[in-house]
């Protein structure tokens, strides 16, 4: 990675995630990663991760008291990379439902539910979702050669099908579009969206930065590649 | 969502997490080894065990009222440099400013055991605070009757006269977002986990639950799954002297004056008399699937040329 030049990558601090984790991860793979809650910082950076952690309301409620909707906004409109990290994917919804119903960014339209698993009564599936998984296509996609070249020139570049990529979650995204959906998981009796993606916006629902070598070529590939 | 009913491949993995025990700065020991400095970091473990296929660390400060925080935050941040698998430490943890520590250190989530036994709610402000996945409650028990386990802290050495089971649901309701189970009467013996008390947990609560104590062999780790019903298996004795191993064939630590010491060490050990062969990560794994069990294997074996 000598000849790469260090990309700026801004990560939104608003109070909630592990922002350490996606920071040392990106220090890891040779970019300059910061982590910021200045919106001019925001707007100059090369590249934008989102994380966070925990509920919808409370997401969205932080964002709003740090002032950051807008300049999230106004990045994603310019066109530049922006990738939304577990709950930093949900918000990107047009609503979450656990809790009441919430609004969310509604960039990606669709929807953020709770994840209910089969056999709860038994207590078979576990919730929260902790565990490693794969990524696969989606079988409303229309395969070309073979389903991976979905995944050729995006986040997913490069990596083979039922690549395990670490969760932690218990609701889960619904695109109204499901042509946002790049890659699908599969768990307790649900198949869920774990990557979106449309025009310059990503999400991952599971953890790239906990996600081994995998999860460092998703970021390597955000960072460099796209 | 699509929904499937009808898939005929429901797959839960199940999780490996290697414990390592950590004791003073810079020091990584079995609890059965006495100086084995020649084994050198933490983290230089940890990095081998993912390689390895390890999905998760998990660290355990077993004197951390000794030496203070300073030392296994140093330790935690080594290893948050170039891991990148969720990590779990614990060890002494009593307040929120200590989980805030280890969190901000670069771990993703805390082990909480004794002070979870004498203080309920701090179960539930941790939750509160940092989020319920980052919160994991560990029971450590013994048997006292057919599907019968009490509760025990300080490190297995305190009673409670708290039945496990009551424990365990209890810190669901509190918001815990994993439970880690060990046996006592197991742990460190290589004689295999107890299941028994592993799937009276498991089946009674909704929330992950890892079981811990008493590996020797790959077969015990089928056994957790398959009888013990857990989604994760935890390991740290059989590990650590399967990674022994492999260090004494290396011809660099020959040179190393107690190297005659460890070897002798080895051979009186009452653990080692169980363990017939080292043991990898990857052993397990590979045995586990053959026994149909779904793991995630190591990127190894899976990658090609330029993909993983």
């Amino acid at each position: 990675m000598s000849n790469k030049t260090k990309r700026k990558v801004a990560i939104i601090d608003y109070g909630l995630g592990n922002l350490f984790s996606v920071k040392s991860a990106l220090v890891f793979i040779g970019a300059d990663p910061f982590i910021t809650n200045d919106p001019e910082e925001i707007l100059r950076a090369e590249r934008v991760i989102l994380p966070g952690v925990g509920t919808f309301d409370n997401g969205m409620k932080k964002l709003q008291e740090k002032k950051l909707i807008a300049p999230i906004k106004t990045y994603i409109r310019s066109g530049s990379p922006f990738l939304g990290i577990c709950l930093g994917m949900q918000l990107l919804a047009s609503e979450g439902e656990e809790f009441g119903v919430h609004k969310g960014f509604h960039i990606i339209p669709g929807k953020v539910v709770p994840l209910k698993v089969m056999d709860y009564d038994e207590n078979v599936y576990k919730l929260p979702h902790i565990n490693w998984n794969k990524l696969s296509v989606s079988k409303c996609h229309t395969l070309t050669n073979n389903g991976s070249s979905l995944w050729a020139n995006t986040i997913l570049d490069n990596l083979k099908e039922d690549a395990f990529v670490y969760f932690v979650h218990s609701n889960v995204f619904i695109p109204e579009d499901t042509n946002c959906c790049l890659a699908v998981t599969e768990y307790g009796g649900n198949v869920f969206c774990s990557v979106v993606k449309q025009e310059n916006v990503y999400g991952c629902q599971f953890h790239p930065e906990r996600s081994d070598k995998v999860g460092l070529r998703i970021l390597s590939n955000f960072v460099y590649e796209i | 969502m699509e929904n499937h009913n009808s898939l005929s491949e429901q797959m839960k993995f199940i999780r490996i997490i290697p414990r390592l025990d950590i004791k003073g700065p810079n020091l990584v020991k079995g609890i059965n080894f006495e100086g084995l400095r020649v084994l050198g970091k933490p983290e230089d473990f940890a990095c081998q065990y993912v390689q390895d296929g390890a999905d998760e660390l998990i660290y355990v400060d077993i004197v951390a009222s000794l030496y203070g925080r300073n030392n296994i935050l140093e330790i935690i941040r080594k290893t948050a440099e170039k891991i990148f698998v969720p990590l779990t430490v614990g060890g002494g943890v009593k307040t929120i400013e200590d989980i805030k520590d280890i969190l901000h250190s670069g771990a993703d989530k805390v082990a909480i055991n004794t002070e979870a036994i004498k203080n309920p709610g701090l179960i539930q402000e941790a939750s509160n605070t940092f989020g319920p996945q980052c919160i994991v409650i560990s029971i450590a028990a013994k048997r006292r009757g057919v599907n019968k386990y009490e509760v025990f802290t300080e490190y297995g050495r305190q009673r409670t006269e708290i039945d496990a089971l009551q424990w365990a649901k209890k810190v669901c309701e509190l918001g815990a977002g994993e439970i880690l189970v060990t046996s006592i009467d197991s742990d460190g013996t290589g004689e295999g986990y107890d299941t028994e008390l592993l799937r009276i947990i498991s089946e009674s609560v909704p929330i992950p639950v890892i079981g811990g104590g008493g590996a020797g062999c790959s077969r015990h780790f089928v056994g957790a799954v398959k009888d013990g019903l857990v989604d994760a298996v935890a390991a740290s004795s059989v590990f650590h002297y399967g990674r022994l191993n492999n260090v004494l064939k290396e011809d660099r630590f020959k040179e190393e004056g107690n190297i005659e010491y460890l070897k002798s060490n080895i051979k009186g050990d009452t653990y080692s008399s169980q363990m017939t062969n080292p043991l990898s990560i990857e052993d397990v794994k590979f045995y586990m699937d053959q026994q149909g069990i779904p793991v995630r294997m190591p990127s190894k074996v899976t990658m090609e040329q330029n993909r993983i």
